[in-house]
């Protein structure tokens, strides 16, 4: 059973984390999912449950997963965004939970975006 | 919309855009007259009776009402279709009430389907805002309120993937117990 005391051994931890996240002043990776109507009937929790677990189970750092309202590309939700400091923008369409921990792995830790998943290779 | 979860997880982003500081979540459920009730209520900037009227049509709203689209009328839909009942009203400056009813004997029922996965991305996602979400089963219930959460992590993000996960297991678990005995 979950409980209290382990909602507080995990504050711990992350505050460490965050103590040295800091101290290398290092920007992170902010990845963002659609979650307005359109994005939700298409799947978008998942998709936002996959990234979260993903993160949390390979102990990715530097990464922040937030939500945003539609994107304006309805017909290709799930939409995932990926903003990395210094680099263009990457825009992930038609995700699923298993693209999304696959983006997880390949992009936000081994730093290679998933080309084939991107809009530009959809719309092709 | 395939689980009552994700209308709630829309209907309460309008909460959220409505600049509500606290939200409150209700999923009801009386197992003997087989009725499911769910209620969201906020203290958001609330809605003008024009305005109401509006949500509630599917082809009236336009994006110049980025409020709402097509989320009202698709909550409403799925509560009649099962010969429940759909309510919406609202006060300019105080907050909106949605309740929804719903016949869950009906062949139309959607199921609510994973609501813990609902409560954590709503809670999760939207750090500077409060929600309490209830869950009655029966005379049962369980509560769960942000406010105390966010006591115990001492400035945590609660977007922390460490915590996301916790919240959405501790919602499930302690849902199932409703459910025991």
């Amino acid at each position: 059973m979950k409980s209290l005391e382990e909602l507080l051994a995990i504050k711990e931890k992350a505050q460490a984390q965050i103590a040295a996240r800091d101290a290398e002043g290092n920007d992170g990776i902010r990845v963002v999912v659609g979650m307005a109507t359109c994005g939700i009937a298409a799947g978008a929790r998942p998709v936002l449950k996959a990234l979260t677990d993903e993160i949390a189970k390979r102990n990715v750092k530097h990464v922040s997963v937030t939500q945003t309202g539609c994107i304006g590309m309805c017909q290709y939700e799930p939409i995932v965004e990926v903003f990395e400091p210094g680099k263009e923008k990457v825009t992930y369409v038609q995700m699923t939970a298993e693209k999304a921990a696959k983006i997880v792995n390949e992009h936000l830790v081994n730093g290679k975006p998933v080309v084939e998943y991107t809009v530009g290779a959809i719309t092709e | 919309m395939r689980e009552l979860s994700l209308n709630i997880l829309d209907i309460a982003q309008n909460s959220i855009v409505a600049g509500a500081s606290l939200t409150e979540i209700l999923v009801k459920e009386d197992t003997v007259k087989n009725e499911l009730l769910i209620g969201i209520y906020d203290n958001g900037k609330g809605m003008t009776e024009e305005q109401v009227r509006n949500v509630q049509d599917p082809f009236f709203t336009t994006r110049t009402t980025r409020k709402v689209g097509m989320g009202i009328p698709l909550f409403k839909m799925a509560a009649e279709q099962t010969g429940g009942s759909f309510t919406i009203t609202s006060q300019v400056g105080v907050g909106t009430k949605v309740e929804a009813l719903f016949k869950t004997d009906s062949i139309d029922f959607t199921p609510l389907g994973d609501m813990a996965s609902t409560i954590s991305t709503i809670v999760c996602m939207n750090e500077d805002k409060d929600f309490i979400y209830t869950r009655k089963v029966d005379d049962r219930e369980f509560k769960f309120s942000s406010a105390d959460i966010k006591t115990i992590l001492e400035g945590v993000p609660l977007s922390e993937p460490s915590v996301i996960n916790w919240v959405e297991g501790y919602i499930s678990e302690q849902t199932e117990q409703l459910f025991k005995n």
